[in-house]
């Protein structure tokens, strides 16, 4: 079944084909079975070859699928090739599952639209790319899926392209994601000269990480911090973190599909997927896990007031990204995947979820103008629940444990400031989120009366997806509970594909019972199994949990106070210095601040946009005034000289050769007289000189 | 007494009327004859000298003269009647194609 790998990134392809192609000529539920038919099958695919993988022996859990020779260029080729492996088959999985989901969401959130035939074909498209980029087995199939999955999205924000909001909206996540690509293919670059210096000409993964020691480090590092700048781009990391807010002007499904559960996790991807390269230079990791905990902070310290349910979920999103850099930065690679895989899900939740809210609200978005929904629509607001608690870091839902794991891997490392801002943005996501929770679906409804009529559950095209994904949301974190037999299953399932990266990154940063992270990573890793199930969390578990039970308390008391401050029973306990406008007006500059985004985007205006502005404004009128007119006055001049030269042409060169002419014809008037055509005449003149002959011959 | 003298006169008489024609007359068939007039005093002279002189030469060429003089009429007549075709006319002042 590994060999049909291909069929995954396929099938969407010929969706988003057929959907392309035929999208104005097809009803509309055909165009929606096209596209969640191809997910479908992709996802039945992916789980077939999970169960195949799973029946190999964990050391050979790595199998390259050739499909044809993309590139070639004298001994430098490429080829279109599919890597399984543990990462790539748990990311395709999480591709085309929550993908799957989305799309059978979308046909119903979707159903009044003009556009649903092109909306699925993007959608198709946007999959395709993204398998395309979890799947390549080197960099250049990663790229081009890179690119893809940008161009998606740029696609899909500007999707009501008519609304000029949404299609500037798309320009800046095209431009700003332009940025980190350029880092990205810079790293590229850099990593193929340097290889090719030391005669390997390759972009094979297999090839690249078997090599990469012979690197010297610095160029190691280079390569390492271009490649994060890519993903910096991508996955809506501090600084270019601006486009992903203003994303959400697209449709919901997208923003949950590609804002939250995939394209935007693409960065942890990478970062994971070349740890052998980062585990090379521990430093570069400290930056990208000092960068993503600060993203994280500065992003949900943003969400805290923002008043659309969207945008507070956008910035919860570059929060929880944030959190996954922490992670693959520290080198705890499985935390950060386990946690990509978890926020897939109550990430994806909580978006059609709200997807759900703004549909029934009449594509209201505001919360200020909502409240009270949860006797509305219960299956919605019961779920949205499901996902504020998972992301709130509560057990046992599945985000308790990835964040969990995140916070004790990077307080093992012995990154204890990390550990601490790590815990305080917990506590600002359980307030945010709670925040969210209470002012959208309890209290009273502060709709117009026209929505409240309109208010309705969506149908269950739309909640039964919201009802699998609470399912994954609550559960999804049973593949990684540590103090199991047996240790983490993820842990294990992972450590094949992070083994030669965690041993080196583990004997660089790990401080006492980071030995057991090493002992797993070695060579004979289902060997190391049952030690590291045993000693290994025997001997920290004391420690976990004591740390488990201060980030649930960090959490429990981000719930409280949301709900002394806007939850209608517990604010007339709550002291009235605790009523957000009084905390607000106190804090006005604060709060001016965080409502603001902290002006990166004026930031950005005055820095860059304005002067960018400003200097092709420039060069329009040097173009203008300097080059156009140099181009004009070459032209007249030219017109002038050819004038002169049609001048001297007529009335110099034409006129001596007319002159002449006229002269021989003047010339040959006068003398052509002579021949008569008489005959007579010329035979008299014969006469006539026979004569004078015959009188010259007499007389000499 | 007939002498050499006598068919010099002649023979000149013959020329000049041969050539008056030539250059006097209009019609073209009577310029070819003033042309046989022409050939006819030279035919004389030759036959004369020969006579007198009792060389047989002259009287032997005056005879291919008469041979070569036929078939130069036969031709001169074809290229007139070709003429006349072409210029509808036999008046040699109206053939004047070619006139400068």
């Amino acid at each position: 079944m590994i060999d049909y790998v291909w069929l995954i990134p396929l099938l969407p392809m010929m969706g988003a084909a057929v959907n392309g192609v035929l999208c104005s000529r097809m009803p509309k539920k055909a165009a929606g079975l096209i596209g969640c038919l191809s997910m479908g099958i992709a996802f039945l695919i992916s789980v077939s070859i999970l169960v195949k993988l799973l029946g190999l022996a964990p050391g050979e859990r790595s199998v390259e699928i050739t499909v044809f020779r993309w590139i070639t260029s004298g001994s430098f080729n490429i080829d279109i090739s599919f890597l399984v492996d543990p990462l790539s088959t748990l990311m395709i999985l999480v591709v085309t599952g929550v993908g799957f989901l989305i799309h059978v969401y979308s046909v119903g959130y979707m159903h009044h639209d003009s556009g649903f035939g092109r909306y699925f074909s993007y959608l198709n498209l946007f999959v395709f790319f993204m398998l395309m980029l979890v799947l390549g087995s080197n960099y250049l199939v990663m790229f081009l899926g890179w690119e893809g999955v940008g161009l998606c999205s740029y696609l899909l924000i500007g999707f009501w392209y008519h609304k000029k909001s949404a299609s500037d909206a798309g320009k800046k996540a095209f431009v700003v994601n332009r940025i980190g690509d350029f880092g990205f293919i810079l790293g590229l670059f850099v990593l193929f000269w340097s290889l090719s210096g030391h005669g390997i000409s390759s972009l094979g993964f297999k090839e690249v990480f078997a090599n990469i020691h012979h690197l010297n480090p610095n160029i190691v590092g280079l390569i390492a911090v271009l490649l994060f700048i890519g993903a910096v781009g991508k996955s809506a990391q501090f600084p270019l973190h601006v486009w992903l807010p203003d994303a959400m002007e697209g449709p919901t499904p997208v923003s949950a599909l590609i804002h939250a559960a995939t394209m935007v996790t693409a960065g942890v991807y990478m970062v994971a997927r070349n740890s052998a390269i980062y585990s090379m230079v521990p430093a570069v990791g400290e930056a990208v896990a000092v960068i993503g905990i600060f993203t994280a902070c500065l992003a949900a310290t943003i969400g805290l007031v923002q008043n659309d349910i969207k945008r507070v979920l956008a910035y919860s999103t570059v929060s929880q990204l944030g959190y996954m850099f922490a992670a693959v930065g520290v080198g705890a690679y499985t935390a950060g995947i386990f946690h990509l895989m978890t926020h897939a899900f109550f990430k994806g939740l909580l978006f059609l979820g709200s997807g759900s809210v703004i549909h029934a609200m009449s594509d209201e978005q505001d919360m200020r103008k909502m409240g009270g929904l949860h006797s509305h629509m219960k299956i919605t607001s019961t779920t949205f629940i499901i996902g504020a608690l998972a992301i709130a870091g509560m057990p046992p839902f599945s985000g308790f444990w990835s964040k969990d794991e995140i916070l004790w891997e990077s307080f093992r490392g012995g990154h204890y400031l990390i550990w601490a801002v790590g815990l305080f943005t917990a506590f600002l996501t359980a307030f945010y989120m709670f925040r969210q929770v209470f002012m959208t679906f309890t209290g009273e409804c502060r709709a117009d009366s026209h929505t409240k009529e309109h208010l309705h559950e969506s149908p269950s095209v739309m909640t039964v997806p919201l009802i699998i994904l609470a399912f994954f949301a609550i559960v999804g974190g049973v593949v990684g509970i540590p103090f199991l037999a047996g240790g983490s299953k993820l842990h294990h399932f992972l450590s094949p594909v992070f083994g030669h990266g965690a041993a080196t990154a583990a004997a660089a940063v790990s401080h006492g019972p980071g030995e057991a992270i090493a002992a797993v990573a070695g060579e004979g890793a289902h060997i190391a199994e049952s030690a590291a199930g045993a000693a290994g969390y025997a001997a920290h578990s004391s420690l976990e949990f004591i740390l488990m039970g201060v980030s649930v308390a960090a959490g429990l008391i981000g719930i409280f106070l949301a709900s002394l401050m806007y939850y209608a029973p517990m604010r007339a306990l709550a002291p009235s210095f605790l009523r957000p406008e009084v905390i607000a007006g106190r804090f006005s500059a604060l709060h001016t601040l965080l409502y603001n985004k902290y002006y990166v985007d004026e930031i950005y205006d005055a820095v860059v946009v304005n002067p960018v502005k400003r200097l092709c404004a420039w060069s329009l009128s040097f173009d203008l005034g300097i080059i156009d007119g140099i181009v004009n006055n070459t032209a007249w001049s030219t017109r002038l000289t050819a004038w002169f030269s049609h001048k001297f042409d007529i009335y110099m060169v034409d006129g001596l050769v007319n002159s002449l002419a006229t002269a021989v014809n003047f010339n040959s008037g006068i003398w052509r007289r002579l021949q008569t055509g008489y005959l007579q005449n010329y035979a008299l003149i014969f006469v006539l000189g026979i004569l004078a002959l015959v009188v010259r011959a007499l007389m000499g | 007494m007939l002498t050499l003298t006598h068919f010099l006169i002649l023979s000149f008489l013959l020329f000049l009327i041969g050539v008056a024609g030539v250059l006097i007359r209009r019609n073209i068939l009577i310029v070819l004859m003033s042309l046989e007039l022409i050939f006819n005093a030279v035919n004389i002279v030759l036959a004369a000298f020969s006579y007198y002189t009792g060389n047989l030469n002259g009287t032997i060429f005056v005879v291919f003269n008469i041979t070569v003089a036929a078939a130069e009429v036969a031709i001169g007549l074809a290229i007139l009647v070709c003429v006349y075709r072409r210029s509808q006319t036999v008046y040699v002042d109206e053939m004047d194609e070619m006139r400068g």
